[in-house]
């Protein structure tokens, strides 16, 4: 009996550390929890990207259904993987896209958009970085789905992916659909 | 020869003390820079994770450290800049995670493992026989 348990703990004890190491591999640490679910959106007043078009208000996201707000930036490589999804789902009417161009040159900015497509209902510039900061973002691109009370649903920081967006983002469209 | 290695010594002191902070972002009173600096060295900076916002060259961390400087010139106490800061990012921006109910497991582990390291222990050698006569190292003990 002596014997069995001297063997069968080591091996028992290494086995459950196997398991848990195997699942810290598969853990992701660029992906971290967001401060702000189930939260209010941070306040932010950002002046428009494009001349003439009106401010990226905070206030004004509420009430209009969900909106997806996506923070960019002319010199972010991910940002350019991701865009052509952000040009298929700009035609969908469900939601509202909007954009915050993330430390960027406003020329630059609009230099991308003018390339590559520009699929936001509306664009703010956050050149010095506060309202990345408020929002807690931690790297471009990142996107953060609002519902209609002006709450953070969810956080997907990187660049969306249809998988992301067919199990993350789809039910909470229905969702927002169903309450409407 | 000496020469040349306390150079190298110097040197690779002097690589430890090299820091990412730039002479604009500092304060001009040295008390509040060095809370500045305290507080920075416990911040992770988001984008290379494993450094604190005070080593790191990054954008973020350097927008990260005028905050913080920005909150200390508007009166914040330490704790108060550190809240700022762990509202937007959570405790995870924290080099040295807090003891509360969900990391308590964290913090505690390695004295429980300690006690239980030390209770096998103790039955173990409590349930090894005793020395026979015969047994060398009586034998020595009996030459003394």
């Amino acid at each position: 009996m002596q014997l069995r348990m001297a063997t069968v703990l080591p091996v028992g004890l290494f086995a459950v550390m196997g398991v848990v190491l195997a699942m810290g591999l598969r853990h992701d640490p660029k992906v971290l929890p967001s401060m702000l679910l189930d939260r209010p959106l941070p306040e932010f007043d950002l002046a428009p990207l494009k001349a003439g078009s009106p401010n990226l208000k905070s206030a004004e996201l509420q009430g209009k259904g969900l909106t997806l707000v996506n923070v960019f930036g002319s010199w972010c490589v991910s940002c350019r993987y991701e865009h052509p999804l952000l040009m298929r789902i700009s035609k969908d009417k469900r939601f509202t896209l909007v954009g915050i161009d993330w430390k960027d040159v406003p020329e630059d900015g609009l230099q991308y958009l003018s390339t590559y497509g520009d699929p936001y209902a509306l664009i703010g510039k956050d050149e010095a970085g506060r309202t990345a900061i408020d929002l807690g973002v931690s790297g471009a691109p990142e996107t953060f789905v609002v519902d209609a009370k002006g709450r953070v649903r969810l956080r997907v920081p990187g660049p969306l992916s249809p998988e992301i967006w067919d199990k993350q983002i789809e039910p909470l469209i229905k969702e927002s659909e169903k309450a409407s | 020869m000496m020469r040349k290695f306390l150079i190298v010594v110097f040197l690779l002191f002097g690589a430890g003390l090299a820091h990412a902070v730039l002479p604009e972002e500092m304060l001009n009173d040295p008390g509040q820079e060095a809370r500045a600096r305290e507080i920075s060295q416990g911040l992770r900076c988001l984008v290379c994770q494993n450094q604190s916002i005070d080593d790191s060259n990054a954008p973020l961390a350097k927008d990260l450290r005028i905050i913080v400087r920005e909150r200390i010139t508007a009166g914040d106490t330490n704790e108060q800049v550190m809240g700022y800061v762990v509202n937007r990012y959570g405790n995870y921006v924290l080099l040295k995670p807090p003891f509360q109910l969900d990391t308590a497991l964290l913090w505690l582990l390695p004295f429980i493992l300690m006690l239980v390291a030390l209770g096998a222990a103790y039955f173990y050698l409590r349930q090894q026989p005793e020395p026979e006569a015969g047994d060398i190292s009586n034998e020595i003990l009996k030459e003394e």
